[in-house]
């Protein structure tokens, strides 16, 4: 009876060990101990994109903005204005040279749309309960949920002028 | 299935049938047993659904205002006045501490009494209340946007600042009537002196329109009585002001048989408007004071204190025609003017009737001289000339009246526990109700202004007993709401109340409803130590003073992590909530720290002081549940000793 349930329980842990092995290949979490300096993060290894890398040019989100369409040139004062304003209302979690509480908006040109970066400015609880991709970020980003700066729509579209500068 | 489609139709059916019952009701106006079980109906706010009444009780020994909804009576809300609140840090914070300055030095605590909603043309606009404190005489005026206390003036010259704090038809001003005569200017003298030396002053303190800053236009230096209640006039009457006394025997002693000797004590009858013109064309003394003057700027978050010097002071007699007194029986507490303005009540409290004077009489009166003496001066009109009638009630102890607008006059009564439904003009009782127990005040919403919203009076009573569950020997008082719809009050419901509510304020929600802020505005923040972005978070030393400039927004403080802070070092923590939506404030709080949390809404600055006694290393924490990641929202300041070298430095995330 004894070595029955010895065996299961061995049989149970090599399941759980080999199941963890195969999926994770992060470094160990090591408890009491600093991490080394130097250690170069390592890319979970995953068929699925994280949604911060993933294009989604052809999806505009949900929300006011269904139509919008940028001029070949930029705009100049905008960009001034935008750069303010994202100061002022988005640095607390947005960095432009690193992740931070929320995505890099580096490049966010190159994978999302301008309608959806507006529309998730001006009501990302909206965006993150109907829109995949933010629903996604929701959890990369460990649930921190973005603010509502209540902006009007011109100011949405300053910063979104200003993220067309950053590159 | 099936079943469930029946049972709908039923309960729709009894819907139907209640509902037109509730019909009927408001035709005959016949309130019958059956429908007690629409009682229910009638103070039941669905969920998600909304009061049609704002209701503001004052807190009395709270020193507060709490802002409730009729008909539900639930609670929305205690603003902080005159008493320090650990739940925002009103009175804690570096910003608010000023609010509660007064010519003592930092009063914390203050008995608040009787709110006022501001007033154009004498209908409720929505835009200030005002409450006074009884204790330490100051008048408080409260944004009904914010719904914080903006501004607090305290009166010199006053003790017990009891008539106060109404306001005349336009908000020209808002009186402040002694309810202790004391010696004017204070002075050392014998107490049993007080007859003939003490004096009261009723003091006129102007709003200004924009803003409503309150100042002190003058102060009317009147005979020693006990200056109990006050109403402005209405309509015809505007321009006047009528206060009730007592004591008028000026006893100094033993007041609860010695200042009930006289059968009639006074309304005095105050033609402000004279004496306005009086002050304004240079008369009135002015005498040195000292009081308080706090202002608390929006844009900046923070309140300033100022001490006055002077104030203005006439003598009733220097302004001829202005001062009367009318005659009104049994040490009248509460006094109300209808909504035409032509009828004063006097509730004369040890009395059975209520005494109501004419203005219309009272002009004929004074015009055609008939004066039955004087006193200190001041004429005496005759009982007979100006009164209109006598309500014989049949109850015991009146004390106060407010109006539904429709001709009606509703009365509480204190010793017999009731409120009595009367009409103006014919003096009949036309219906009582009890309360439970012990009345004090009631409220109609609108029900003291030009034009009261006469749907449900809200009864403030003094005595709870076995209305609630017993939880020991202090009880929140009650309040019982009524529907006056119809010809018969109907009660519905029994409500806590906070503190002790002397008076309450109520108005239509739609007044206020729209223009109820939101949050502050970031870029209209001129706090002196706001962040307004987080690349601006920083410390800085001046000597033993460290200034932490923070922000904060869902879920961090920047910066969180602080180093050099040194035993002995007086710590600023001057937090800005980022934030620019709806509901979402942070708060603050410091380990051991000898003061209260800081509750900081959306685009505010506040600013806690820290005092570190101990080395080590010291959390501090956000207290308002802010997002899925509140429990991560927290900090670390390392504390040194004293002679400790380690260098200021602070960081976030690295």
């Amino acid at each position: 009876m004894k070595t029955i349930q010895r065996l299961a329980l061995l049989f149970t842990l090599g399941f759980l060990i080999s199941c963890g092995g195969k999926e994770e290949k992060k470094e160990r979490v090591n408890y009491g101990k600093k991490p080394k300096v130097e250690t170069k993060k390592e890319e979970p290894k995953s068929d699925v994109v994280p949604a911060s890398k993933r294009i989604t040019l052809d999806n505009k989100g949900v929300g006011k903005i269904k139509n919008l369409e940028l001029s070949a040139t930029i705009d100049n004062a905008m960009v001034e204005r935008g750069a303010a304003l994202f100061k002022t209302n988005c640095t607390a979690c947005h960095k432009t040279n690193k992740r931070f509480i929320g995505p890099n908006p580096t490049g966010i040109m190159e994978r999302r749309s301008p309608e959806w970066i507006m529309n998730m400015i001006l009501d990302p609880k909206l965006m993150t309960e109907e829109d995949q991709c933010a629903k996604d970020l929701l959890i990369e980003f460990n649930g921190a949920a973005m603010a509502n700066q209540n902006l009007t729509e011109q100011q949405a579209r300053d910063i979104l002028e200003y993220f067309r500068t950053l590159k | 299935m099936k079943k469930y489609k029946f049972q709908l139709l039923s309960l729709l059916g009894a819907t139907l049938f209640l509902t037109s019952c509730g019909n009927n009701n408001g035709q005959s106006g016949k309130s019958s047993g059956a429908l007690n079980s629409s009682a229910a109906e009638k103070v039941y706010v669905a969920p998600g659904e909304h009061d049609e009444f704002y209701a503001f009780m004052s807190g009395g020994y709270s020193g507060n205002l709490t802002v409730y909804g009729l008909p539900s009576g639930r609670m929305f809300k205690e603003i902080p006045v005159f008493s320090q609140f650990p739940t925002s840090g009103y009175g804690y914070s570096e910003e608010t501490k000023p609010m509660l300055n007064t010519s003592h030095g930092f009063v914390p605590w203050d008995d608040a009494h009787h709110p006022d909603i501001s007033q154009t043309a004498g209908e409720l606009d929505g835009r200030w209340i005002f409450i006074n404190g009884n204790n330490t005489p100051r008048i408080a005026r409260i944004s009904l946007s914010t719904f914080e206390t903006e501004e607090i003036i305290e009166v010199p010259n006053s003790a017990g600042n009891h008539s106060s704090s109404f306001v005349t038809e336009n908000s020209e001003y808002v009186v402040a009537g002694t309810r202790f005569s004391v010696p004017i200017p204070q002075r050392d003298m014998p107490i049993n002196e007080y007859k003939g030396n003490f004096q009261g002053a009723l003091s006129f303190i102007s709003v200004e329109p924009e803003h409503g800053h309150m100042d002190i236009k003058f102060q009317l230096i009147m005979p020693g009585f006990n200056y109990d209640l006050a109403h402005p006039g209405r309509g015809k009457s505007h321009g006047w002001f009528f206060f009730t006394t007592y004591n008028t025997e000026e006893a100094n002693s033993l007041q609860e048989v010695n200042a009930s000797q006289n059968d009639k004590d006074f309304i005095a009858a105050i033609n402000w408007k004279k004496v306005e013109e009086y002050v304004n064309n240079g008369g009135g003394t002015k005498v040195p004071a000292n009081y308080a003057h706090n202002v608390y700027d929006e844009s900046t978050h923070m309140a300033t204190s100022t001490m006055k010097k002077e104030v203005l002071t006439v003598n009733p007699l220097d302004v001829p025609g202005a001062v009367f007194f009318l005659p009104t029986p049994k040490s009248p507490h509460g006094c109300d003017v209808d909504p035409t303005g032509n009828y004063i009540i006097g509730n004369g409290k040890l009395s059975a009737d209520l005494t109501v004077h004419s203005f219309d009489n009272m002009i004929a009166a004074i015009e055609g001289k008939k004066f039955d003496g004087e006193a200190y001066g001041i004429p005496i009109l005759k009982f007979e000339d100006v009164l209109a009638g006598t309500v014989k009630s049949g109850g015991l102890g009146p004390l106060h009246t407010e109006f539904d607008g429709k001709g009606n006059a509703y009365t509480t009564f204190f010793i017999s526990s009731e409120v009595v439904k009367w009409e103006l003009g014919t003096w009949e009782v036309k219906d009582r109700q009890p309360t439970y127990y012990s009345v004090g005040h009631l409220m109609i919403p609108g029900g003291n202004s030009k034009k009261p919203f006469g749907k449900y009076v809200v009864a403030m009573n003094k005595i709870t007993k076995d209305r609630y569950l017993p939880v020991g020997p202090e009880m929140e008082h009650s309040a019982q709401i009524y529907d006056i719809s119809g010809e018969k009050m109907e009660l519905l419901y029994d409500f806590p109340t906070h503190g002790e509510p002397h008076y309450a304020a109520g108005c239509p929600a739609d007044l206020l409803k729209p223009k109820a802020k939101k949050f502050y505005r970031l870029d209209e923040n001129k706090h002196p130590y706001a962040v307004l972005s987080p690349d601006q978070a920083r410390v800085e030393r001046k000597g033993k003073e460290v200034h932490i400039y923070m922000s904060t927004i869902r879920s961090h403080f920047t910066p969180d992590n602080i180093e050099g802070i040194k035993v002995g070092d007086k710590v600023y923590f001057h937090i800005t909530n980022h934030e620019q939506d709806f509901d979402v404030p942070h708060g603050f709080s410091m380990i051991g720290q000898n003061t209260s949390e800081l509750l900081i809404m959306p685009g505010q600055t506040k600013t806690s002081l820290w005092e570190p006694k101990q080395v080590g290393v010291w959390p501090f924490y956000c207290t308002d549940f802010c997002s899925a990641l509140h429990q991560e929202m927290q900090g670390y300041v390392r504390v040194s000793p004293a002679n400790s070298n380690i260098e200021l430095s602070w960081s976030l995330g690295d």
